[in-house]
């Protein structure tokens, strides 16, 4: 038995997904849903649970992960729900009590120490130069300050603490 | 001339520079100014960092948005990503004051501050609205006649209701590109399918995103496509990192590399060495 948990609701608002209340439950959006082709992530189920205030259950399933934000729900939605905003709600309660993955995690670390997701990899420098590139791409990889700005704006917003 | 201010993202420039000097050529061919978009950093990624933490993809994105706006740039991307997030970003904030005022109290720790103003553009959507296909065929000197799968990925027109570049269950404004050329965009089953690699579904279940994958594949080798032409460097990775494994070889070109090969550049300036699934011309 589910107890409705109001509260919840004010929370998802807080984070950006007040229109989830918006959804009538029509399945459309797992009717075109890739990812629940292949797994048993369930568009309109997710849409139900939070709308109950499922709070535990929603921050602790894998499912809330395996939406790719396609936005296919979003274009065939009957009620022009914004579905995908309202995962991206629902991930950011998740994260905040601690739920991430590790290879989450690594990406979040990568764009704290690099300002990019992705590392510099010395074959690719290589390629850089071969092509006439700048070895180094003309981004906040090739200035310090620039990049102590960035450092600066992840304290401020509090990522450094997720990365941790 | 058209003028913008280039803003490279991650994947390009760190894992396949070819997209990003194919670009730079092709844009030269086109009387179209690049202008780098310097201190620029990732976007950041609209499915992962800003399913982490929403404040900081916000902040991040308006730093990148401010950068262009001091240099009173209109911002072009050639990644889906970065299109998804910047364009999102400005139209946020460019919508909801109260919003910008938050972000700004976050920028002026840094010294900026965003009024609002960048817009942002995809590459793809530069070519077919800016300069347009008719144009671009009288740039062709090397027209190409492979039959290739046109791979639009998500976030070049989804969500549709913001960005209003094309169809989204039934897109044209890519196969045009391509037959500017002289190729031929096959039709396809489901072609609007994602690549998979979006959401952080590569890094958290890369098993999950190489079903979306080999599903495309699938259906792009029914169409008789030879070449795979994308628009964004994840959805490229994608497919050019994991087809090997799904036991399939069919490579993958980003629009700019095509275009590059159309317009005469070297084979070799396409920075094809970087690519896992071999491209033979």
């Amino acid at each position: 038995m589910v107890t409705p948990n109001p509260e919840f609701a004010k929370e998802i608002a807080a984070a950006g997904g007040e229109e989830v209340k918006m959804c009538f439950q029509c399945g459309t959006c797992t009717a075109g849903c890739p990812s629940g082709r292949q797994t048993s992530y369930r568009v309109r189920k997710l849409m139900r649970m939070a709308q109950l205030g499922m709070k535990e259950e929603i921050i602790n399933s894998d499912e809330l992960w395996e939406c790719s934000t396609c936005y296919t729900c979003v274009e065939r939605c009957p009620r022009q729900v914004p579905i995908v905003d309202i995962v991206i709600s629902l991930r950011n309660i998740a994260v905040a009590e601690g739920h991430m993955f590790p290879a989450h995690k690594k990406t979040a670390s990568n764009l704290v120490a690099y300002g990019h997701t992705v590392p510099v990899q010395d074959k690719i420098t290589a390629l850089r130069a071969e092509l006439g590139l700048p070895e180094v791409p003309p981004t906040v990889l090739a200035n310090d300050a620039a990049k102590a700005d960035l450092e600066k704006l992840f304290k401020a917003t509090g990522f450094d603490k997720i990365v941790e | 001339m058209a003028k913008y201010a280039f803003f490279l993202g991650c994947i390009a420039p760190l894992r396949y520079p070819g997209i990003e000097k194919s670009t730079r050529e092709v844009c030269k061919a086109l009387d179209i100014e690049l202008v780098d978009l310097t201190d620029a950093s990732c976007c950041p990624a609209p499915g992962v960092i800003r399913a982490f933490s929403k404040k900081t993809w916000l902040a991040a994105a308006a730093r990148n948005l401010a950068l262009a706006e001091k240099e009173g740039l209109e911002i072009v991307t050639i990644c889906n990503g970065c299109y998804g997030s910047l364009f999102d970003a400005a139209h946020e904030l460019a919508h909801d004051a109260e919003l910008l005022a938050e972000v700004n109290k976050v920028l002026a720790e840094i010294g900026m501050e965003y009024k609002g103003t960048t817009k942002v553009h995809h590459f793809a959507e530069v070519l077919y609205k800016e300069v347009g296909v008719e144009a671009i065929k009288s740039k062709i000197t090397n027209p190409l006649e492979y039959q290739v799968a046109a791979f639009y990925g998500c976030h070049f027109l989804k969500p549709s209701n913001i960005k209003e570049l094309d169809d989204p269950e039934d897109p044209k404004i890519l196969d045009e590109l391509i037959e500017a050329t002289g190729a031929k965009s096959m039709p396809r089953k489901q072609k609007t399918l994602c690549c998979g690699a979006g959401g952080g579904l590569k890094a958290a279940f890369g098993d999950v995103a190489k079903k979306f994958t080999q599903t495309n594949l699938e259906n792009i080798k029914e169409s008789g496509a030879q070449f795979i032409v994308d628009v964004c460097p994840f959805c490229h990775l994608q497919f050019d990192g994991t087809q090997g494994d799904l036991g399939y070889s069919i490579p993958v070109l980003h629009l700019s590399q095509l275009y590059g090969l159309a317009m005469g550049m070297d084979a070799k300036d396409l920075g094809l060495s970087a690519h896992i699934t071999p491209v033979n011309l």
